[in-house]
């Protein structure tokens, strides 16, 4: 682990009376597999959505590969590299699969002009196709992405993300309601794609046997603030953290 | 499908556009209405039907590009104020040569393809980041404000509207002249279209209308993109104004020009009629469209809105796929959605 990838500097964000962020600050380091847990509501996924720009913060800075993002929208975020998955899963549920592909290509250095290129072209294509065996869905590769089973969207989404080559991914609860027996399927391809492609992960998981498998470092937010940080082994241990989530006060 | 039998469609298409004015010599101004409902239907359907968007107002369009081409083809010549003013029938006799009448036809029909597209592009601007209904509602506002705004321009003729220019005597036979005009407009509109939505464009459309959230945080220029597409159909849309107003001959400014009741609404009943969404939907639909309002307005004469009215109740009631959609969704093998596995492939 070497240099710092994203950088969270005392982010606060309020919803009217609700302080969902109250200064939190993190590093997830490039090239790194990084892990965000909290019980239900302690603003996990709010801060994803400040990172990539969903929403304004009201103070704080972000910055990505030493770049001030907090003020940027969220498609120029995406097209810097930096790419969050959905909770509740988002694909182009009336395209099929290797048109969701497709159009999930990078972007970034995109001239306007490159969309009235063809849909596809060889490397695209082929690209397209390797990924989707990459997350087992190419013989589904014809069907409606709609059609597929909640599982095999994320995985789609997951294919997708990857499609679009980020330097990071940001994935929310990337194994929820996905069939046990896929989960270390998942896992693997998670470290695949960090390992070969070199895809900085930062990851929300309520799962904990899932998070202590995949990431090197942990945070864990409660009621909005940052609670502890650390390796695997020193959360998990950590009294606070087995107080958020079992409601030991 | 493969081969020359892919194209069966494109070629009885075109070979009984160029015959029918022959064959029916009667019915052309009808045709000529047909083929400008093709590219009505077309051009909504790339918003309506490939990006999500349902827009009322692309009636604006039509016709801010009808009052551009007859305001071009008059004022080459003569002053407007002078021109709109005599229409009570003040004495003057204003004509137009062949020459003349040819150039007003070759300047005002780009004009109104460049004022429609411009329109689009600063509506779009302002109505594009509003979603689904709200978007609906507020483009229904803007050809309402529209045909307000010219029904109150004295310049353009406000209330009385605007007669397009006569014809000179050596068109003999005005009616087909601009048959052809329309008949041309609709293939061009209808191979621009085949060719974007074969393109990255085409896709980000799509993509916009299954979930534009996604789409953004993918990192594409959603709001270009859109912008874009409705300035396509306004380009479109601003030339087949200027055929539509010379094949009327008078422009009314609420009845013809921004008729959102009319023109405005039947583009989107082809569109789903036909299929929304596909691309020979909006074709098929302003096919059957056009022929079963004619036939009502010859045979049920009286009832004629009445039983137009029903028809519509009954597609968007029973038919909300469409044509099309509904032999895509029985067939759907037939629009290449299987599973085919690697082992598969070599079969």
């Amino acid at each position: 682990m070497s240099d710092v990838l994203l950088q969270v500097t005392d982010v606060s964000k309020a919803f009217g009376g609700v302080q969902a962020n109250r200064d939190i600050s993190l590093t997830v380091p490039q090239g790194g597999i990084v892990g965000l847990i909290g019980p239900n509501g302690s603003g996990k996924t709010t801060l994803f959505s400040s990172i990539v720009g969903y929403h304004p913060i009201d103070s704080g800075s972000i910055r990505f590969a030493g770049e001030e993002i907090s003020k940027l929208q969220v498609a120029q975020i995406a097209r810097r590299g930096l790419l969050r998955t959905f909770q509740q899963t988002r694909i182009y549920a009336n395209m099929d699969c290797v048109k969701n592909m497709l159009i999930s290509r990078s972007l970034r250095r995109a001239k306007l002009t490159e969309f009235f290129a063809p849909q596809s072209n060889p490397a695209d294509r082929e690209r397209a196709l390797e990924l989707l065996e990459f997350v087992g869905l190419y013989s589904k590769r014809l069907l409606m992405a709609g059609d597929l089973s909640f599982g095999q969207q994320k995985l789609l989404e997951l294919a997708m993300a990857l499609m679009n080559g980020p330097r990071m991914l940001m994935l929310d609860e990337p194994t929820a309601g996905i069939n046990p027996t896929l989960i270390n399927g998942v896992i693997d391809r998670l470290k695949g794609a960090n390992e070969q492609f070199g895809i900085t992960l930062f990851v929300i998981e309520h799962n904990m046997r899932v998070i202590m498998n995949l990431a090197q470092q942990i945070y864990c937010l409660s009621h909005g603030q940052l609670l502890a940080a650390g390796t695997p082994d020193e959360v998990r241990n950590d009294p606070r953290v087995l107080d958020a989530y079992l409601g030991a006060q | 499908m493969t081969g020359w039998t892919r194209y069966i469609g494109h070629i009885v298409l075109v070979a009984v556009g160029l015959a029918a004015p022959f064959l029916f010599p009667n019915h052309q101004s009808q045709m000529a209405e047909l083929w400008l409902f093709i590219v009505f239907a077309l051009t909504w359907d790339l918003l309506g039907g490939q990006m999500g968007y349902n827009s009322f107002g692309n009636v604006v369009f039509i016709g801010v590009g009808m009052y551009t081409c007859a305001l071009v083809q008059v004022g080459l010549i003569y002053s407007i104020s002078d021109y709109n003013a005599a229409r009570g029938g003040g004495g003057t006799v204003f004509t137009f040569d062949y020459t003349q009448y040819l150039e007003g036809l070759a300047v005002g029909l780009p004009a109104g393809a460049i004022t429609g597209a411009l329109a689009a592009i600063i509506l779009g601007n302002f109505v594009l980041g509003m979603r689904g209904q709200y978007f609906a509602i507020c483009t229904l506002g803007l050809g309402v404000a529209a045909a307000e705004i010219a029904n109150g321009w004295e310049w353009i003729g406000a209330g009385s509207g605007m007669t397009a220019p006569n014809a000179p005597a050596e068109i003999d036979d005005i009616s087909r002249f601009y048959y052809f005009f329309a008949f041309v407009l609709a293939i061009v509109t209808f191979v621009a279209i085949t060719w974007l939505l074969r393109t990255r464009f085409g896709l980000a459309v799509n993509a916009i209308r299954d979930d534009e959230d996604k789409a953004e945080a993918m990192g594409l220029p959603t709001k270009r993109i859109k912008v874009i597409a409705w300035t396509i159909s306004g380009l479109f849309l601003g030339i087949a104004g200027g055929i539509l107003g010379n094949v009327k001959r008078f422009i009314d400014p609420i009845d013809v020009a921004f008729s959102g009741s009319t023109i405005g609404v039947w583009m989107v009943l082809m569109a789903i009629l036909g299929g929304k969404g596909t691309l020979w939907g909006p074709v098929i639909g302003a096919i059957v469209f056009q022929i079963t309002k004619e036939l009502f307005w010859t045979y049920l004469l009286g009832w004629q809105r009445v039983a137009l009215g029903l028809m519509i109740v009954l597609i968007v009631v029973f038919f909300p796929e469409g044509i099309l959609g509904w032999v895509r969704e029985r067939f759907p093998q037939l629009f290449g959605r299987r599973v085919q596995s690697r082992a598969e492939e070599g079969r």
